[in-house]
């Protein structure tokens, strides 16, 4: 077995204040430091053969990536085992290390160096990375001036240069526009016939199904399923059948203070509506209020049918953003502005508040807490996009 | 095999079976060291190297201005001691500029390696999170680039000697012992302090009053000679000050390469012996700022 796994659960200390200081260690020796206790992932078991490609996928917080990080050896295991049978790449991330200041050739021999090859291999294969990138003649480019296409081909060509015989990856297989994409399917099938061991992380149920020989589903960083990448596939498509963007906190736990004290929608104009045309603008908005310090935490709506078929879910941490810090009893408005592309119907929001980086646990979420009636057309479809129609006669 | 490829490349050939199987070995989480010396060496020397060339390649007067501040510092302080106070009354330290020169220089090497280390961890989430390497590398590579910095700047020290009329000697060899008893110092102060800085994020601003205290509570400004005369417990201010490893090794410095009729480290101490005592803090403090760092390093990249 090149990867075995036994009852590994990694379990992360969540403390309550952001940081803690010498000072308050000094006035208070004996006080201590509260924490809440976030569960990654629960006694997974897990073997993966030699030469296997082994697709792991889940939703935002079900632990894939954690295990992944405590396979890499990147996150301590402190219960269960996991043992390795050959080199193991030492990252599972493209473009780690990139520095936007420096330019191309140094980021390439950086890059190298961290995957574990030496400046004298680095230099050797310099020639080869940067004709795959096809970025000849930007070498002397600093990368802050590269296009994000460009830097994603850089690092890639860059990856594939590791000499494990175990790579690990997250999220992403294959980069660039479509011709490019070819020649990264084409630089896996190699790796795959040369009898790596691949352990891939993703969303994309595409890239797992045509890659992959086994795959697993992981909810709440327990293990639900493993099997053929089809069967995974479809099983991780109902899984995402009307989700929220969080779940709720649980009745019996501990009543966190943080409430949502209204939700609404309104127009550009700021009005509340209860009902809206197509045409407007439409705003999902939520007032909640704190209960503890919070920083960056993360508001999100759920738009859904009467059915309760998820459209929209909108976050504030989507694409990195920030939201910045909040006290003690503050009261905070989120909102969210959507083109409203929505097909005539009724539909319910679901705001929700978590914590920063606690997976899909909520502090405060209230189901259904309002609604909408969109009227104009409806064609049948769950959206109604500006569709620019041409018939020619040809 | 479950899935074939549909973009017209030959089927993939089944995973070849392996020659013989490599002997698995169980994977215990991030380490401060471990990983091959090799690989240590090359990570730590990048990362130096990294941070060497944006400083000075960004901009061409880099190097100047990382020179900048302790000549500028030197200045001042001449200034104000030769011309204002006039501690050099009579001539009574000679070549003083020189000697706060280099003690100055000798003292921002300390000062850089030790608060660039201390938030290094922290700067460096983005590798910490995603790479696994010997955590160690992190602040070993701040006190590589610093050295880089004394490199260039003890040049403009024996520029300064020399245009002062002191003649090149053999005994100038003893500033490599010297400064590697500086680094090594350094270095395990490093260590201790950003381990901690990951806990304690108070660290940063307690350590800058430190290593105020420390400019003035080192022989930098004055020698040891000057605070012969003033005593603490009826034990000579000089002998105290040379039980700072930094004071040693400044006033040892200064006999190397100034003035050979002036007291060495020993002599100010009052026996050789005693020596053991400022080596023994820099061996001690090395040693728990590795212990600590070792005990830290799995945790580091959750703490973060």
């Amino acid at each position: 077995m090149a990867v075995s796994i036994e009852n590994v659960s990694k379990t992360f200390r969540l403390p309550h204040q952001q940081y803690s200081t010498l000072k308050e260690r000094a006035l208070h020796p004996f006080r201590s430091t509260t924490y809440d206790e976030l569960h990654a992932v629960k006694d997974v078991s897990l073997e993966i053969a030699e030469g296997e490609f082994f697709g792991i996928v889940g939703r935002n917080g079900s632990g894939k990536s954690t295990l992944l990080k405590c396979i890499a050896g990147i996150y301590r295991v402190e219960t269960g085992r996991i043992s390795i049978a050959g080199r193991l790449s030492p990252f599972i991330e493209l473009g780690v290390g990139f520095n936007p200041d420096l330019n191309a050739r140094d980021n390439v021999v950086i890059n190298a160096i961290m995957l574990g090859l030496s400046r004298k291999q680095a230099m050797q294969r310099f020639e080869h990375v940067v004709a795959f990138a096809e970025l000849e003649g930007f070498m002397d480019l600093r990368l802050k001036n590269y296009s994000s296409g460009m830097l994603v081909r850089l690092a890639f060509a860059t990856a594939i240069q590791v000499d494990a015989e175990i790579l690990l990856i997250d999220e992403v297989l294959a980069v660039g526009d479509a011709a490019f994409q070819q020649k990264c399917f084409e630089e896996f099938f190699r790796l795959k016939r040369e009898g790596r061991t691949i352990v891939f992380v993703s969303h994309d149920m595409f890239s797992v199904e045509r890659f992959c020989d086994r795959a697993m589903l992981m909810e709440h960083g327990v293990v639900t399923q493993i099997g053929e990448p089809r069967v995974i596939g479809r099983a991780y498509h109902e899984l995402n059948f009307g989700q929220l963007a969080h779940e709720a906190p649980a009745e019996s736990g501990p009543a966190s203070g943080t409430t949502i004290a209204e939700a609404w929608f309104e127009k550009a104009d700021g009005e509340r509506v209860t009902s809206a045309s197509q045409e407007d603008e439409l705003t999902m908005c939520f007032e909640a209020h704190l209960g503890e310090d919070l920083h960056d935490p993360v508001f999100a709506v759920t738009l859904r049918t009467e059915l309760g078929h998820t459209i929209v879910v909108a976050r504030s941490d989507q694409h990195g953003h920030s939201s910045g810090s909040f006290k003690t009893g503050e009261n905070v408005v989120a909102r969210f502005a959507i083109p409203n592309w929505l097909t005539a119907s009724r539909y319910m929001l679901t705001p929700s508040l978590a914590r920063e980086g606690t997976g899909d646990a909520a502090l405060a979420l209230v189901t259904d807490m309002a609604s909408i009636v969109i009227h104009g057309s409806a064609t049948g479809g769950i959206l109604e996009l500006p569709i620019d129609v041409s018939v020619e006669r040809l | 095999m479950s899935t074939i490829p549909d973009i017209g490349l030959p089927a993939p050939a089944p995973a070849s079976a392996p020659q013989r199987s490599p002997a698995s070995h169980r994977v215990y989480g991030p380490s401060a060291l471990g990983g091959g010396l090799h690989r240590f060496w090359s990570l730590t020397f990048m990362l130096a190297r990294t941070e060497f060339k944006l400083r000075f390649f960004g901009s061409i007067l880099g190097y100047v201005w990382t020179l900048m501040r302790p000549l500028l510092q030197f200045g001042v302080m001449l200034f104000v001691f030769t011309v204002i106070l006039n501690i050099n009354k009579g001539n009574k330290t000679p070549h003083y500029a020189e000697y706060l020169l280099e003690s100055i220089i000798l003292f921002t090497y300390f000062q850089e390696a030790t608060a660039g280390a201390v938030p290094s961890l922290v700067a460096r989430e983005n590798l910490l999170r995603r790479v696994r390497f010997p955590r160690l590398v992190v602040p070993l590579s701040v006190a590589l680039f610093c050295l880089f910095n004394l490199g260039m700047n003890l040049i403009v020290v024996f520029i300064f000697i020399l245009g002062s009329g002191v003649s090149p000697q053999l005994g100038w060899l003893e500033l490599i012992p010297l400064v590697a008893v500086l680094i090594v110092f350094s270095t395990g102060v490093g260590m201790l302090l950003s381990a901690l800085y990951v806990r304690f994020r108070d660290v940063q601003p307690i350590w800058e009053v430190f290593l105020q205290l420390m400019y003035y509570g080192s022989p930098i400004l004055y020698t040891v000679q000057t605070a012969a005369n003033h005593h603490f417990l009826n034990i000579p201010f000089s002998r105290i000050l040379v039980l700072n490893p930094l004071g040693a090794i400044i006033t040892q410095a200064r006999k190397a390469l100034l003035d050979p009729s002036a007291p060495s480290a020993a002599r100010a101490l009052g026996g050789d012996v005693r020596l053991l005592i400022p080596l023994g803090i820099v061996g001690g403090l090395f040693a728990l700022g590795l212990w600590y760092f070792n005990h830290e390093a799995p945790l580091i990249s959750e703490k973060l």
